[in-house]
């Protein structure tokens, strides 16, 4: 039997060059060490080749465990983009913090590969195997500044916590086995519809795999490590949790209820439902009172995950174009408020108060226009990526008649507005301070902000080209 | 080449706005100048080679589409970013590129030294952009876009110098009375896209044509939708009832007058009826309604004319009565007499305008008709570059407003509108009279400047630069010409009617041509009638203000109740006033503002904002740092899912 490597050539590449680097690290000076991140980076651009490789074909690799499919592509390219902007930032990051370890590296590139085959398995096991690559890689990540308490008090946090409910994800695989004889996702949705009359096994299984999931997709109530891991975090970590992992997780979960479990949507329809106005109202609710943007920004991705969780809820075709089109708009003004974050609290984070936004719009225009259009698009206001993600995400909603729960995404984003526009008032309200250390803004910093700007605005005027790649990645 | 490319003349003036605007601030003024004008330029540069290629194509194919890309798609409903190049907006694009060249050349000398000159120079260009997108567009949104754009920048124009108190009121009576317009096109736009489910020209003239193929004789969807489209013209356009925003409009400076507020944006209306003659020539009973409108505006605002004092007021109501011709022209079906009124007016009016402007110069901005007299000797080309715009629009033969003019009259009789024709022949003499009034005043008589009574040794007025008079040289000469495109039957070929024939083709053709199209003798004869009304308004004002200049004041003595209606436009502002303005601000300010506003709704926020806060901090309260705390959360989350499935599972 010939075995299809396209289906898996950016892992492959991602891994091999991984390895290597690895393999180099006790050859290069501590001080050149963040030169290996260009070595990632073309690693990444390998990565890329491999997927145009795969380019349009369809299959089910490895004895049905990976899916080569529309879907997945459009995933691996959107985490290997989000993977390069993380790259880049981190090799400024690491460069300002003096963390000349080339490890950092190498576990980028591996959680890359957990992140691309949960969006491509067709088999729980492949799915729990990649969910593990990522966490183990991220929980090591959220430490990185070991000297520092609050990084290592996070990755401690996060490992804690990720590893409880890592087994409560296992559990549930294993009740899924047991009710249906089978691990993968085809043969699952074969065996549900083949005998209606569902046992109690399987909801368990179902119910406790979700609680896996919504940790990391910070759902509420699992939500809760989120704030502190966030906030401990190293910035470009930070932005990877929120994009890269919660991305994963989602996509793998897409994947599993549309694809697994479309039979019992309403079962799961019904615990998705209060998750979501929870976390919506958690997010929103909670982030109103933050002094600390990081803390701010991590509350605010507690309340996208509840958007996004609105249209999973919906549980049709335009749901999933729309959590397709969200997700891009979201890593787009995500990463972008991040990479403010990480340049206005230049050396050791040590300005990431709210206060000390102040006054910078007109001191710094360009930093000021930029964070002003992230927050401005991740409060949703029309001529952005976020009004257009919201509106897709909503209307899919509306289409399968939730209305009450896109009356309370659409009160609770109201109640966001708050806290969004509070930076940019005291941006461009407050009295600027006298800085000891002038915030200094390096050139591939400058070029990514400006083409994750002009990114924001694109989307948000003319959505059509990118929601009609989500719409052919949406047919699964 | 050109021709495939024809929509890349919209860009140049978006780079100059885009480039003023935003670094204006630091660039020099001859750099500004010389941006600004190279752009619309290259613009009229490039709509002058797409001219001179389309008219090598054969009439059939003398239709182009470009797409841009898909503006909007949702559902059914699509909007292109497109444009389309015809007959029609192939005229309409060389009137708005060239005079709007000319006029960018005198602002050169007429805003001189002004400050703010970037700012001008900036939003003259973003007009010329909206502009083009509005006359291009290939769907009834994307002009939208461009009749919103150009109501914004005769907003930001009007208002240029916001720190006069007029200038902003002016402004704003602008835009609001646009807005109300606009609301009419806005829902005419929802209309044609319910009705024929697309917003693109030629889909919905091709539905309109398939589905309307006989005459309906009731008033039905057709009717709402060009009555709603209507609505919109009569703002933009300046007819009864919102044409009072026109003469304050004046409050700009004079090249905006000449270029948007006579030239090109006010025609916006009647561009967009003459563009939807596929769906007005269906619909009789409105374009009975436009008819009557048009020529009731043409009567009322050159009524208006005769007794303003204000040089440039003349001007307005002139523009107004003159639009009035064209929606009369529109009203009786003849839409291609419409247009050429429009494009000759385009010409002779920017020209009036912009030689006011340069008397106003001359006399350091003094617009009040009986300060002035006697520059013909100072002003020597002002003087007879003017009098031919004025010759031109009174009608005298041989000139280009008498041809135009002439074809909206003469298909108005030939429809059978007898009265209306009757009307029009009027309000020709009226206008020769206020024309004439005007440069005899101006020019001809003593000299009545203050300065000069008071013996202050006061420069004499002087003639302005090459760049002021240049403009207006080029824009007599088409004054003179542009008629001889649309010679009257009886002396030749209609050209222009026989370009723009590809541009009407869905319209409804069903009427029998009527039998007067080809009666020459009747009309001679009405023209004549006509020429001898025109020369009747002509020799009263010679004898009231060159012979006889007392009659006039004691005509006004003699009827003061006629002279003060006039004065004061009918009272139609005190009316508005009296009627809609005060009561909305009464009740804004005490129901909405005070009650609605102050109570309700702060109240909502405030008591909102405080819930949500403390709410908030006991949020905060629960995220305690502690990781057991958090398991014991998923713990307890996890055991809530199990419940709920042990509960709902048979």
């Amino acid at each position: 039997m010939d075995i299809n490597y396209t289906a898996i050539l950016p892992e492959i590449m991602l891994s091999l060059v991984g390895i290597c680097i690895m393999l180099l690290i006790p050859f290069v000076p501590r001080e050149r060490q963040t030169h290996l991140g260009y070595l990632a980076l073309a690693g990444i651009v390998l990565a890329f080749f491999g997927v145009a490789m795969g380019w349009g074909q369809t299959d089910l690799a490895f004895s049905e465990m990976i899916f080569q499919d529309d879907f997945g592509q459009f995933s691996k390219i959107f985490f290997l983009f989000v993977s390069t902007v993380i790259l880049l930032i981190s090799m400024n990051y690491l460069e300002q913090e003096k963390l000349f370890q080339g490890e950092f590296f190498v576990l980028l590139l591996f959680a890359t590969v957990g992140m691309l085959f949960m969006a491509t398995s067709a088999d729980l096991i492949m799915t729990f195997l990649g969910l593990e690559v990522l966490s183990i890689s991220t929980y090591i990540l959220a430490g990185f500044k070991e000297r520092e308490r609050k990084s290592s008090e996070a990755a401690w946090k996060y490992f804690l916590l990720g590893a409880f409910s890592t087994a409560f994800l296992l559990y549930g695989i294993a009740f899924v086995y047991g009710a249906t004889g089978s691990t993968k996702y085809l043969q699952i949705a074969e065996a549900i519809q083949a005998s209606p009359d569902y046992s109690l096994i399987l909801f368990v299984g179902l119910g406790l795999m979700m609680v896996g999931f919504g940790f990391k997709v910070a759902l509420a109530p699992f939500h809760a490590w989120t704030p502190d891991v966030y906030e401990g975090a190293p910035i470009p970590i930070t932005a990877l949790l929120a994009v890269a992992s919660k991305g994963a997780a989602l996509l793998a979960l897409v994947r599993i209820l549309y694809q697994v479990f479309p039979d019992l949507s309403q079962q799961w329809q019904a615990i998705l439902w209060p998750m979501a106005v929870m976390t919506m109202a958690i997010g929103n609710i909670a982030a109103l009172t933050q002094s600390n943007i990081k803390r701010m920004l991590a509350y605010s991705s507690i309340a996208h995950a509840g958007y996004l969780l609105v249209g999973l809820t919906a549980h049709n075709p335009l749901a999933t174009q729309g959590i397709l089109f969200y997700l891009v708009a979201y890593a787009f003004m995500t990463l972008g408020a991040l990479i403010v974050v990480q340049i206005v609290g230049r050396r050791e984070e040590q300005h990431t108060t709210i206060e000390d936004y102040n006054g910078i719009g007109y001191r710094y225009p360009f930093l000021g226009i930029a964070l002003s259009v992230f927050l401005i698009s991740l409060a949703g206001i029309p001529a952005t990526a976020g009004f257009m993600g919201k509106l897709f995400v909503f209307s899919a909603a509306v289409q399968s008649q939730m209305y009450g729960l896109v009356v309370i995404a659409l009160v609770t984003s109201a109640i966001g507005l708050y806290y969004y526009l509070r930076v940019i008032v005291s941006m461009y309200m407050g009295e600027f301070k006298t800085e000891k250390i002038p915030i200094t803004i390096s050139m591939p910093l400058r070029i990514i902000l400006t083409l994750l700007v002009l990114g924001t605005l694109y989307l948000g005027i003319l959505p059509g080209s990118l929601l009609n790649l989500a719409e052919e990645a949406a047919s699964f | 080449m050109v021709l495939e490319h024809f929509w890349i003349l919209i860009l140049f003036p978006l780079v100059g706005a885009a480039m003023n605007g935003i670094l204006g601030r630091r660039f020099p003024h001859p750099v500004i100048a010389w941006l600004s004008c190279s752009t619309v330029a290259l613009s009229f540069l490039v709509a002058l080679l797409s001219f001179y290629n389309f008219i090598r194509l054969p009439e059939d194919q003398r239709i182009l589409t470009h797409h841009l890309f898909t503006w909007i798609q949702s559902g059914n409903f699509i909007s292109e970013f497109s444009f389309l190049l015809d007959p029609l907006s192939m005229v309409m694009i060389l009137v708005v590129t060239g005079v709007g060249f000319l006029i960018h050349i005198y602002s050169l000398g007429y805003m001189a030294g002004q400050s703010g000159y970037y700012r001008y120079f900036a939003y003259l260009n973003l007009f010329i952009f909206m502009m083009s997108v509005l006359v291009l567009a290939d769907n009834y949104l994307l002009m939208f876009v461009g009749w919103e754009g150009v109501g914004l920048c005769s907003y930001l124009l009007i208002g240029y110098s916001f720190e006069k108190r007029t200038a902003g009121d002016a402004a704003k009576k602008a835009f609001i009375l646009n807005r109300i317009g606009d609301v009419g096109f806005l829902i005419g736009v929802f209309l044609i896209f319910r009705t024929f489910e697309s917003v693109q020209y030629l889909t919905v003239f091709q539905a309109v044509s398939e589905q309307f193929a006989v005459m309906g004789t009731e008033f039905g969807v057709l009717g709402a939708i060009t009555l709603l489209l209507f609505i919109g013209a009569t703002g933009k356009s300046a007819q009864i009832p919102l044409y009072v925003w026109l003469p304050d409009a004046m409050e700009g400076p004079t090249p905006v007058s000449a270029l948007i507020h006579a030239a090109t944006m006010v025609t916006a209306g009647v561009y967009m009826i003459a563009r939807s003659a596929p769906l007005y020539s269906r619909a009789p009973e409105t374009l009975f309604i436009i008819a009557v409108v048009g020529i009731s505006t043409a009567l009322l605002a050159a009524l208006i004319a005769t007794v303003q004092r204000d040089i440039k007021k003349v001007l307005a109501y002139s523009t107004i009565s003159q639009l009035g011709y064209m929606f009369l022209a529109m009203g009786v079906g003849a839409f291609g007499a419409g247009v050429f009124h429009l494009l000759t007016h385009a010409f002779f009016k920017a020209l009036l305008f912009l030689g006011s402007g340069s008397v106003i110069m001359a006399l350091h901005h003094e617009q009040d008709l009986f300060k002035m007299g006697g520059l013909r000797k100072y002003l020597p080309v002002t003087f007879y570059t003017m009098w031919m715009g004025a010759l031109a629009i009174a009608g005298v033969p041989l000139f280009s407003g008498f041809f135009s003019k002439d074809a909206i009259l003469w298909k108005t009789f030939a429809a059978g509108n007898e009265a209306l024709w009757l009307m029009g022949v009027v309000v020709a003499g009226l206008t020769a009279f206020y024309v004439s009034r005007l440069m005899f005043l101006t020019f001809h008589g003593g000299e009545r400047s203050e300065k000069h009574h008071q013996g202050a040794p006061d420069p004499s007025p002087k003639e302005p630069s090459w760049s002021v008079t240049l403009p207006l040289i080029i824009l007599a000469g088409f004054s003179l010409l542009a008629g001889y495109i649309g010679l009257p039957s009886y002396l030749g070929n209609n050209r222009l009617e026989e370009f723009l024939a590809p541009s009407f083709r869905f319209q409804f053709s069903g009427q029998a041509a009527s039998a007067m199209e080809h009666a020459h003798l009747t009309e001679v004869i009405l023209t004549l009638v006509t020429l001898a009304v025109a020369f009747l308004g002509f020799a009263l004002a010679y004898h009231f203000y060159i012979k006889n200049p007392q009659v006039a004041e004691r005509l006004a003595n003699r009827f003061p109740w006629l002279y003060s209606l006039l004065r004061r436009k009918f009272f139609l502002d005190e009316i508005y006033d009296w009627l809609i303005v005060g009561p909305v601000q009464r009740i804004s300010r005490t129901i909405l503002w005070k009650g609605m506003d102050v109570h309700v709704i702060d109240g909502l926020v405030h008591g909102t904002a405080s819930l949500m806060q403390a709410w908030s901090h006991r949020v905060k309260r629960i995220q305690s740092g502690y990781a057991r705390l958090y398991a014991t959360w998923i713990l307890g989350g996890a055991l809530l899912i199990l419940f709920y499935y042990y509960w709902i599972s048979p």
